[in-house]
């Protein structure tokens, strides 16, 4: 189908239009999953952030720029800025425990009985990781796309 | 595997010798391909588990791989993603201005 | 203390983590490198007096011990190129506030101006040879990425041959350190430094200097793999020119130094010889290619082709008198080129045009600025009592001590050279009257320029800066001459990273 107003040609059929709908939060969520499951397991801030951006960038095709943008809300260069702030943090942590710069912290958070919820710098680190990664790929994409229509 | 490695640092530098700077581009890829299947390669491939401690024990159990050359190669792929893409779009920037996709016609800047 | 160390390379890593988030102020962003890199200016001179008491300060990342983890180790030579970083990074922070256009600024100047000086500090400061590989890239990166800004034609050119030497350098740096690893297993400077003393077949150690020799080499510019940098450094603006000039060559001559010192010192003969051939082609192909340019910024860019040959001259001619030249000229150069090219666009500024055709008039109309490129011009061509005197001195002593008189004679003919198209510049730019149909309106201050003495503060800084090096050679040379000691004697690094192990 070719849109009227840019000439440009979309891939806008009604199927790939509606999956991304659903698509989107699933892989979103799955990303999640596979960013807290890095730790013991094969997964992490790297691969889980592609997979975000893969659900973002599906949607960028199926729906265009504007509306991308106006689901996620923050700018990419934001989701970058603050994943390069995270990462730094994660390491300046340890100094002030008096260990070597990026040595890992654990803190362990007990909920109730049963549960407990290991936090510690690695996963922010991770966390860090993953919206690096999201912002530089949404960057490059969000940026090129426009630079297209 | 050796073998492998020399044809594709071989046909890397014939696509980068090529006019072309899209060809130059894929050339670019191959070659660092090729070097990280060289670290693969010479750093001694061994059939193995992955080097994880199973709970209770304080050595890995069995024969392991090595860590080491794995995660050089990981970060050598993340690095040459982020260079490449880079240079993707630096080759189509480069494109709509000078027009032209020739490298002997982009001579400007020499003299 | 041995937090210290790392702080160099947090800065700047901070600095542009935040300025991307506050990419919506101009404002703040501009400040936040003014202040950054102040602080890293700080924090260097701090590390430097360390070093000095302490000789070696080393931390392990993580707390890993040293040839398992990260180290990061800072000795003389480090420190000093860290300090050199402050000063160039917190002059162009000034001189950017006023020279950047803002479109610029907006697609993200200073990010990664800060990603660049992180790269730039990392470099120095590491003791391990992948994670030396990382900082390579994440330098180069930032350097593609600003090289382009503004995508002009001219820009794009330069940009594509440029890129593709660095990647063709970092892919045999990389395969070279995939062979060591293969070698020796391990990637840690000083352990490697050990063990390959060890190795009984010589011929793959050599084969891998050679590998690690190119792909610095290419990194530094030096003949013959030199043919990017002038493609390339005078396209991007005049504020990103100078921080290339004054960092990015230095630190692949930073890392021959370093290898060449440390780990390969085994076939000095064999290795250090073809360094000295490098040292001399470079020398020459590159003043011969600037008396040829008539483009301000392009003759330039050779120059610091040929001041290349000087640096590697000192590390192969590898005495310890030759190496404290080395360093003092990489120290001295890295003053004076980037106040040359801070000249240039200040000159485009007033006149508007590089070309040395199309300018004039200067020292009649603004003598103080004609006075300051004098100061860096006769510094770069070795005059007394500028900085460049002293660190050409040094270089050519060593050079009649050992006896090489070919080379020796050479570093003095490049000199004349360098002299004369320093004046070549003076004449055309400073001395003739102003051509005609030049728009003069800015030269003679018929319309004022509210922002130049932010333009002025940071040349006229760093002219003190080689004329205070110039005069001031004692106390530098002392430090330099500790420096030099250090890397002759490798196994204090060794023992410095590795404790008492081996």
């Amino acid at each position: 189908m070719i849109d009227k107003k840019s000439g440009v040609v979309k891939a806008n059929t009604v199927i790939l239009h509606t999956a991304a709908l659903f698509l989107l939060p699933l892989q979103i969520l799955f990303s999640v999953f596979l960013l807290l499951r890095g730790h013991d397991e094969p997964g992490g801030g790297f691969i889980a952030g592609l997979v975000a951006s893969g659900a973002v960038v599906l949607y960028l095709f199926a729906h265009g720029v504007e509306s991308t943008r106006r689901i996620m809300r923050f700018d990419p260069r934001d989701i970058l800025g603050l994943g390069l702030l995270f990462g730094v943090i994660s390491g300046l942590i340890a100094p002030f425990m008096g260990e070597p710069f990026f040595t890992a912290q654990w803190w362990t958070l007990y909920l109730g009985a049963e549960t407990e919820i290991k936090l510690s710098t690695v996963l922010l680190f991770d966390i860090g990781v993953y919206f690096a990664v999201l912002g530089t790929i949404l960057t490059v994409v969000v940026s090129l796309t426009e630079a297209e229509e | 595997m050796a073998y492998v490695i020399g044809v594709l640092f071989a046909s890397a530098v014939y696509m980068m010798l090529r006019r072309s700077i899209v060809k130059l581009v894929i050339g670019l890829m191959i070659l660092s391909n090729a070097a990280n299947l060289l670290i693969f390669t010479v750093s001694g491939m061994t059939r193995g588990s992955p080097p994880l401690i199973p709970e209770g024990l304080t050595e890995p159990a069995g024969v392991v791989a090595d860590p080491l050359p794995q995660a050089l190669v990981l970060t050598a792929i993340v690095i040459a993603f982020g260079v490449l893409a880079f240079a993707v779009v630096l080759i189509h920037r480069a494109y709509e201005v000078v027009g032209t996709d020739d490298l002997d016609k982009m001579k400007d800047t020499d003299t | 203390m041995s937090h210290l160390v790392l702080i160099p390379i947090l800065i700047p890593l901070l600095a542009g983590a935040l300025s991307l988030v506050s990419w919506r102020s101009l404002l703040l962003q501009r400040w936040i490198a003014v202040v950054a890199t102040g602080l890293l200016l700080l924090v260097s001179i701090g590390l430097l007096q360390l070093t000095r008491e302490e000789g070696f300060v080393v931390m392990h990342v993580g707390g890993w011990a040293a040839p398992f983890g990260i180290t990061i180790v800072a000795d003389l030579l480090s420190a000093i190129m860290i300090v050199m970083t402050g000063v160039i990074g917190f002059t162009i922070a000034i001189y950017s506030m006023a020279m950047t256009p803002e479109r610029h600024e907006r697609f993200g100047y200073y990010p990664l101006m800060h990603l660049l000086l992180a790269g730039v500090s990392g470099a120095f400061l590491t003791g391990d040879i992948f994670n030396l590989y990382v900082w390579f890239e994440v330098m180069l990166l930032a350097s593609f990425a600003l090289l382009t800004l503004g995508g002009e034609r001219a820009q794009m050119e330069g940009a594509i041959k440029y890129v593709t030497l660095n990647l063709f350098s970092s892919a045999i740096f990389l395969s070279a350190i995939g062979l060591v690893y293969g070698t020796v297993g391990t990637l840690n400077m000083a352990d490697l430094a050990y063990k390959l003393g060890q190795v009984e077949h010589s011929g793959m150690v050599n084969v891998l200097a050679l590998m690690f020799m190119v792909a610095f080499g290419i990194k530094a510019a030096a003949f013959p793999l030199f043919f990017w940098l002038p493609a390339s450094y005078h396209t991007p603006l005049v504020g990103i020119s100078a921080l290339f000039a004054g960092l990015l060559t230095k630190v692949g001559v930073y890392a021959l130094y370093r290898f060449f010192t440390l780990i390969f010192n085994g076939d000095v003969d064999y290795t250090h010889n073809i360094l000295l051939w490098g040292a001399g082609l470079t020398m020459v192909s590159g003043v011969l290619g600037a008396a040829a340019q008539f483009e301000f910024r392009r003759l330039l860019s050779f120059h610091i082709v040929s001041q290349i040959g000087y640096m590697i001259l000192g590390l192969a001619l590898f005495t310890p008198l030759a190496i404290i030249g080395g360093i003092f000229v990489i120290v001295h150069n890295i003053v004076v080129k980037t106040n040359l090219f801070l000249v240039s666009g200040l000159v485009y500024r007033l006149l508007g045009s590089y070309d040395l055709k199309k300018l004039g008039g200067v020292y009649r109309h603004r003598p103080g600025i004609a006075l300051l490129f004098l100061v860096s011009a006769l510094s770069l061509a070795g005059l007394p009592p500028l900085s460049g005197f002293v660190a050409k001195f040094l270089l050519i002593r060593a050079g009649l001590e050992v006896g090489a008189w070919t080379v020796t004679g050479v570093a003095l003919l490049v000199s004349v050279i360098t002299l004369y198209s320093m004046l070549k510049i003076w004449a055309e730019v400073f001395w003739k009257p102003v051509p005609e149909g030049v728009n003069t309106e800015r030269l003679t201050g018929e319309k004022p320029d509210s922002q130049l003495w932010l333009l002025l503060l940071p040349i006229a800084g760093l002219a003190a800066c080689a004329v205070l090096i110039g005069v001031n050679g004692q106390p530098i040379y002392e430090v330099l001459e500790a420096a030099a000691e250090q890397l002759l004697n490798p196994a204090l690094y060794i023992e410095a990273v590795l404790g008492d192990q081996p």
